[in-house]
């Protein structure tokens, strides 16, 4: 480590020239080597959001449910009865594919103190996880290792720490084999009137270090997190953070249990960029300074410079600020569950982070200058990259045979088959409040206390993204409300992760954008805000990016605390309506729209075109009919149409305990593939008992939309008949023992 | 009927049995926090799932030298009525209150899954109420479930009437002859994987582990009327 600073050592450090210049020109002098480590990392990409911040505020952000908004370690919104959730989904996707057991355990064990730092115990989390195909010719040894390494670590976290892991997606792509995407979500519950911020207050009150020891891992995390990677990766593995679930489910008691003391003022935990980052961001939200002492941090080893000190990404530490005098009712309760807890410093008048060592002023930044006068970018961009060609090829014509075929091959494909080998890893029913979980459309967790309950569903399409970052983004908000109606849940709040690759090509930065706009518009639209997310740039390797990637996690509410349908058939003999119709929405241009479907891709091989056509007001037309036939208990089972068409989402409607079969007859005029396998939006399947038919086509009348009633549940075979007599006939349970088994014998390959 | 959850670091199954105990079943439970010498007059113990000190060295391998182990051998020597589950069970075996040890699944992976168990014997205070004939649909979420002894234990406790329960469709961790509970030579102990409290409310899935709970219940009311008979 050089102890000279210089321009050269900034931009080894990830600043450009115009970065360092900002810093001599704003401290008038030249930065010591800890500030300068601080400052990179406080204004990286992955802290600063310095290239989305401008169209991050495009997003709507207030609602009348909304409590605490984008800025803070998660979003709250008002669950009533006195009670609220906060909730949030952040990235941890460059060291995942370092390390993917620690890369993604330290991914839960971060979001899970973002909930639990404003005073929520976390009751649910879920994941979206984007991977290089397991038989990828070349990368498949790689990739499995990576799916198994990021699975376990995500159990092992979760599972010991007893948060129950409750659903996601898993979505499989050659762009992610070298840039694996693991975005974690986390939902905790409190009392509206004790949320804790992250801010510090009250000049003299001291600030006070909980939980592990800081040790020389994970320096430098977060400017990690904000560059590509190249070959010598493998180096940065001392870069990744180690988890300790257990000295992190200690930690959480303790906080929630000091807490209630009453004597904390203002809480963060220690993520990306350690003590940088809460010290400068408690300062800077409360307006004051924070001079700290690094001599009185607890240490895992001897010799560590203040510059270690400062960037450690050790896990499982806390910052907090309480009131002068009754600090020693603080430092009780974690001296009960056995953790360190140090006042290392205290709150300042001067706006300043002053860091002390071995006597001598360290670091002194105004912690102003270090967040919010972060640098700012209005990165150029033009039209977004596409991934494929506008033309198609011809269609193949196919016979029933074949189409019977083409379903069994999509159902086994990686993206559609069967991820219980996935979700059985996760402890999915701890805490006894699963009344939907993982195989659920949308996953949903009783809230007893306040008399409700809460739907979370997780949804993401690069494919759609990469044909039309901005129809592709409304199309999955949309899903993902469709999903959370299929439980009879109206949405309420919206978290967002936006996963792409380096934003200084301006093809990348418009895919961003796009995004951005089309999540902004489709949010506004379902009345669903953002309270905030991650953004995740820099995903590529050797020149190679991921696909444009917005995942959107959307929190739905149910007004009960019972078990709300199943997205499969329960049994025989019930009435199968196709609820929005057949192709709501897609009637042109439908086989340049089937390009962005999974038999595109799957089965031809290639996809092109564009993403369905979606009318969002037709959508939440659908989802009210939903919702409502739902509530009025008239639907058996209810299942979203999504990736993969209707002919997919009726066999995984049989797939329930027992397999139910179920005969089809769909309108004629409509060629084979697009009924079957086009993926137009707007559609849920539902099965309802004979006597309550009429009530269903009359909720459909009413909210406007088409209910075609395409068949009934029974049988041991799936039955589908569609235009110009074809059609086929196939044996639920060899369908199910494709699906069911697929995913699990794609990783056994050696 | 009075039950007392022992809470150590890391117990994250705790909320559950309280809750189940309490508000499924309408008992009293009450918190024992792992330091406590003394149990506060509890009429049974149970001793929740989690992951005990982080599970590191083994399972529940440090949780048997807490304190309030002692209360509780004290407690189970005199016949008081313990049930552990899941990491309960591991730290009864630790500990030396029953027989075997839980191992790593066969597959080695962590699964969290509801399947069947039947009864091994009905002549037990937590298995009397359980249906002899259909299986009990009961949560199992473990990465150490695989029961193992010795042969010639196996045949003891085959011989004793002393196996609670087994899986009765696919053995799911490779358990020794299919177990998933064990009672102690006074059968006033058990050990089980599966975890009855998480089965004991509709809107979560089953209701099946009601019984396990109710059979101690009817076994206490019994010795209360009949002091000498436990």
């Amino acid at each position: 480590m050089p102890s000279e600073v210089s321009e050269a050592v900034a931009i080894e450090h990830g600043m450009t020239s115009e970065e360092y210049g900002r810093l001599t020109e704003g401290l008038g002098r030249t930065p010591t080597i800890t500030e300068l480590g601080i400052v990179s990392v406080m204004w990286s990409e992955h802290c600063s959001y310095k290239s989305s911040r401008l169209h991050l505020k495009k997003l709507p952000t207030t609602g009348e449910r909304i409590l605490v908004g984008p800025g803070e370690n998660a979003g709250i919104v008002d669950i009533g009865g006195g009670w609220a959730a906060a909730f949030k989904i952040e990235s941890h996707n460059h060291p995942s594919y370092i390390e993917p057991f620690q890369g993604a355990a330290t991914g839960v064990g971060g979001i899970l103190r973002d909930i639990f730092t404003m005073g929520a115990r976390p009751i649910a989390v879920l994941d979206a996880l984007r991977f290089g195909p397991p038989d990828d010719p070349l990368h498949g040894p790689r990739n499995r290792r990576i799916i198994q390494g990021v699975v376990e670590g995500i159990a092992h976290y979760g599972n010991c720490i007893g948060v129950p892991t409750i659903g996601g997606e898993c979505v499989f792509a050659p762009c992610f084999s070298a840039n694996p995407l693991v975005n974690v979500f986390a939902l905790g519950v409190f009392r509206k009137d004790a949320i804790f911020l992250g801010l510090a207050k009250g000049v003299g009150n001291p600030v006070i270090y909980v939980g592990a020891k800081t040790g020389k891992d994970g320096i430098k995390g977060a400017s990690m997190a904000s560059e590509e990677f190249s070959e010598d990766s493998e180096a940065k593995r001392p870069n990744v953070q180690v988890g300790d679930p257990f000295l992190e489910k200690l930690l959480l008691e303790a906080c929630l249990e000091a807490m209630r003391t009453g004597a904390i003022l203002g809480i963060q935990d220690m993520g990306a960029a350690g003590l940088t980052c809460s010290t400068a961001e408690m300062g800077g939200r409360g307006g004051v300074g924070i001079e700290i002492d690094l001599d009185l941090v607890p240490q895992r080893e001897e010799g560590m410079t203040p510059y270690e000190i400062m960037l450690s990404e050790s896990q499982e530490r806390m910052l907090l600020v309480a009131e002068r005098g009754r600090e020693h009712e603080v430092l009780e309760v974690f001296r009960k569950w056995g953790l360190d807890a140090v006042e290392i410093g205290s709150v300042t008048s001067d706006r300043m982070l002053r860091v002390r060592h071995q006597g001598d002023v360290v670091a002194e930044l105004d912690t102003v200058f270090l967040s919010e006068d972060a640098p700012l970018y209005d990165r150029p961009y033009g039209a977004p990259r596409r991934t494929a060609p506008m033309a198609g090829p011809s269609l193949p014509e196919r016979t029933g045979r074949q189409l019977k075929d083409d379903l069994q091959r999509l159902l086994c494909s990686p993206d559609l088959s069967s991820k219980r080998w996935i979700w059985e890893q996760y402890d999915h029913q701890v805490r006894t409040n699963t009344t939907a979980g993982p195989g659920s459309d949308a996953a949903v967790v009783r809230i007893k206390e306040a008399g409700v309950s809460l739907a979370m569903s997780l949804d993401g399409n690069s494919r759609y993204c990469g044909l039309d970052p901005r129809l592709g983004a409304q199309l999955i908000v949309a899903e993902c409300c469709r999903n959370l109606s299929t439980v009879g849940a109206t949405p309420i709040a919206t978290t967002n992760n936006l996963n792409f690759g380096n934003p200084e090509r301006p093809e990348i930065m418009a895919q961003l954008v796009e995004s951005v706009e089309g999540i902004a518009a489709a949010c506004r639209h379902f009345a669903a805000p953002v309270t905030g997310g991650n953004v995740s740039l820099y995903n590529e390797t050797l020149g190679e990016g991921v696909d444009p990637s917005p995942v959107v996690g959307i929190v739905g509410i149910l007004g009960h605390t019972g078990r709300p349908p199943g997205p499969c058939f329960s049994r025989a003999g019930d009435c199968v309506f196709l609820l929005g119709g057949l192709l709501p929405g897609a009637q042109d241009d439908l086989e340049c729209r089937f390009g962005s479907s999974q038999f595109a891709v799957s089965i031809l091989g290639q996809s092109w075109g564009l993403p369905p056509v979606v009318d969002l007001a037709y959508e939440s037309a659908v989802h009210e009919a939903v919702r409502e036939i739902v509530r009025r208990g008239l639907a058996r089972s209810s299942h979203d149409v999504g990736t993969g068409g209707l002919a997919v989402a009726l066999a995984e409607c049989c797939f329930g305990d027992p397999l139910v079969g179920a005969e089809i007859t769909l309108e004629p005029g409509v060629p084979a593939l697009m009924a079957l396998f086009h993926e137009a939006p707007s559609r849920v399947l539902v099965s309802v008992p004979q006597e309550r038919a009429g009530e269903v086509e009359a909720v459909a009348r009413a909210s406007g939309i088409a209910a075609p009633r395409i068949g009934h549940t029974g049988g041991r075979d799936l039955a589908i008949r569609v235009d110009g007599g074809l059609g086929f006939q196939a044996s639920v349970e060899r369908l199910h023992a494709a699906w069911d088994s697929s995913f699990e014998s794609s990783l056994d390959v050696q | 009927m009075k039950f007392g959850v022992v809470i150590f670091p890391g117990s994250n199954c705790d909320h559950d049995a309280l809750y189940a105990l309490s508000r499924n079943l309408g008992h009293e439970a009450i918190e024992i926090w792992h330091e406590s010498e003394a149990l506060g007059g509890v009429d049974a113990v149970f001793l929740p799932g989690g992951f005990s000190y982080g599970d590191y060295l083994r399972c529940g391998a440090i949780a048997r030298f807490s304190p309030v182990i002692r209360p509780l051998r004290r407690f189970a020597a005199d016949g008081g009525l313990v049930i552990g589950v899941c990491n309960g069970f591991q730290i009864l075996c630790e500990a030396g209150l029953l027989d075997g040890a839980l191992l790593r699944n066969r597959d080695l992976r962590f699964i969290c899954r509801t399947v069947e168990i039947l009864p091994g014997t009905r002549a037990s205070a937590f298995t009397s109420h359980c249906p002899p004939e259909r299986p009990m649909r009961i949560p199992i979420a473990h990465g150490e479930g695989c029961y193992f002894a010795t042969e010639s234990v196996l045949d003891r406790l085959e011989k004793e009437d002393r196996i609670a329960f087994r899986y009765s469709g696919a053995n799911p961790n490779g358990s020794s002859r299919g177990i998933a509970g064990v009672l102690n030579e006074g059968r006033n102990v058990l050990g089980m994987m599966p975890h009855p409290e998480r089965a004991c409310d509709e809107a979560v899935g089953s209701t099946d582990g009601i019984a396990v709970f109710s059979s101690m219940a009817a076994a206490l009311a019994k010795s209360q009327a009949t002091p000498d008979a436990v």
